[in-house]
């Protein structure tokens, strides 16, 4: 079996790996851009929250939940898998997909704000426009990410991010949180030899 | 220069599949069958892999199904059947199999008269591409078994320790074959029924029991799979009447009210309507009739996406392309 789930992480070494946000300062950071979303949507009216698996997922939940906090209504939060809208699809083994759940009323029209937990090459957020692109047609698409790291191979940009990280090439971003993992922290290190 | 060899892999049997490898069929078509609820019915995942359909025996639904999955991964589709093509002029499985190859099949399915087909396609060395098995003589038709065992998941909720009997015509069926194999592997208890001559020799060391009767195995069941039969398999005669055998081994309305509550009727298709099921079965809420074609669909498309949408294969046994 050569398949690779989403859920796991690469593997930095955890006592040489830096966090550099850790529970408080996730939350902190969520709830800035829960409010950032409300600022600059006017109050999320037809937004819908799109987290990318695995992660992206459940920041969705969170920034959905916490809006729900401000505002008092409910915003609709779905996820959407990009697998197959890969661009290096088949540069590795077959993967096991993730859940793509679009909230009942579609995305036609809506503003759709995509949630993922790092900002890396681009090339997952390329995918996701893709991938929406076959769903429906946003007014508009905006992208929140908990990590900018840096190192863009495409023209994207983020329009809500929880905190910018300046990395090198050799270095390994992780996110983990307390929905899927055993702790809540971004860590920082040097890739694994594996 | 030369490729480095790319490793392939086969669907020829469930036997080869394991029960995480079925599982992960299994779910990865729960996924795609959601593509079904969209407006835009297409993922761009095989865009410019080539698909051939090679059918030597007829088939409708198999080979639509096949045609509908590969086309909704973007693959390019090519119909190939015996009749009318240059096989029906003498031609070999050989060299139609070279043919295919010099045309750039990334994947082949094939349906053989002979058991035996698809291995010898598989294995022969004249393709590269992924050989599945959508049906060989009378030995199995994995696929089917995949999308039985899909459609009772989402019935009964999981297979570990449901019964399910498989009723009829097993010794011509390559969808019995498969689907025992497959059904014992993700931990359900099977159990064949059929008269003495229609159960075939060596069954006792398959991983399942048999019956000569139906009546008592009913009342126990989660699941009825009545199988065709196969009148075109036969040239000697294997039951007196069909009367006789639609009364001892046909599903009429009666026979259904023995079964529990929650129990599914299934068939693989095409059904003879009151030799082996009558009408009013086969029209009831409990068949899941139609529903295993619409899941034929889900089950096909993640056995291409899994054979081919990676550099390597996500199942089967891997070995080295027949690099020639």
């Amino acid at each position: 079996m050569t398949v690779q789930s989403g859920a796991r992480l690469s593997g930095l070494d955890p006592a040489a790996a830096r966090a550099v946000l850790d529970a408080p300062a996730i939350e902190r950071a969520l709830t800035r851009i829960a409010h950032e979303i409300l600022e600059r949507t006017d109050g999320a009216g037809g937004a819908v929250l799109l987290g990318i698996p695995t992660r992206g997922v459940f920041l969705a939940r969170r920034l959905g939940a916490l809006i729900t906090r401000f505002e008092g209504r409910e915003i609709p939060v779905g996820s959407l898998d990009i697998t197959m809208y890969r661009d290096d699809l088949r540069l590795k083994p077959a993967r096991a997909l993730a859940k793509t759940e679009i909230p009942r009323d579609g995305i036609d029209g809506s503003l759709v704000i995509l949630v993922d937990d790092v900002l890396f090459s681009g090339r997952t957020v390329r995918a996701a426009l893709d991938a929406l692109n076959d769903l429906g047609r946003p007014r508009a698409i905006q992208l929140a990410v908990l990590v900018d790291r840096g190192h863009r191979e495409l023209p994207i940009r983020a329009d809500y991010v929880g905190k910018n990280l300046p990395t090198s090439l050799r270095e390994a971003v992780e996110v983990h949180l307390h929905e899927i993992d055993s702790r809540e922290a971004v860590l920082l290190g040097v890739k694994g030899e594996a | 220069m030369t490729a480095p060899a790319k490793r392939v892999s086969h669907l020829l049997s469930t036997q080869d599949l394991s029960a995480e490898e079925a599982i992960l069929v299994l779910d990865t078509a729960e996924e795609l069958a959601r593509l079904s609820d969209r407006p835009i019915k297409k993922l761009p995942t095989l865009r410019g892999r080539t698909v051939v359909n090679l059918f030597f025996e007829d088939s409708t639904r198999t080979r639509i199904s096949f045609e509908t999955a590969a086309k909704r991964l973007s693959a390019d589709v090519i119909n190939f059947s015996a009749k009318g093509s240059s096989v029906s002029k003498g031609e070999s499985l050989k060299d139609t199999a070279l043919t295919l190859e010099a045309m750039g099949a990334d994947a082949v399915v094939v349906r053989h008269w002979a058991s035996g087909g698809a291995h010898r396609l598989a294995h022969a060395g004249w393709i590269r591409g992924a050989v599945i098995n959508a049906g060989d003589g009378t030995h199995e038709h994995p696929t089917q078994a995949l999308l039985d065992a899909y459609t009772l998941r989402r019935r009964l909720g999981s297979l570990t320790g449901r019964r399910v009997a498989i009723v009829g015509d097993v010794l011509h069926s390559r969808v019995a074959r498969s689907n025992v194999h497959l059904l014992a592997t993700l931990g359900a208890q099977v159990t064949l029924v059929g008269p003495p001559t229609l159960l075939p020799l060596g069954v006792e060391s398959w991983p399942c029991e048999s019956s000569y009767e139906l009546d008592p195995v009913l009342p126990k069941c989660d699941a009825v799979m009545m199988l065709r039969v196969q009148r075109e398999r036969m040239n000697e005669a294997f039951f007196p009447t069909e009367r006789e055998y639609s009364r001892r081994y046909g599903l009429q309305a009666g026979r259904m009210a023995a079964l529990p509550e929650h129990a599914v009727v299934m068939h693989p298709g095409p059904m003879n309507r009151g030799l082996e099921i009558s009408a009013e079965v086969a029209d009831s809420v409990r068949s899941t009739i139609t529903e295993q074609v619409a899941n034929g669909v889900s089950v096909r498309m993640a056995v291409l996406y899994l054979l081919l949408g990676g550099s390597e294969p996500a199942f089967g046994k891997e070995e080295e392309a027949a690099g020639r």
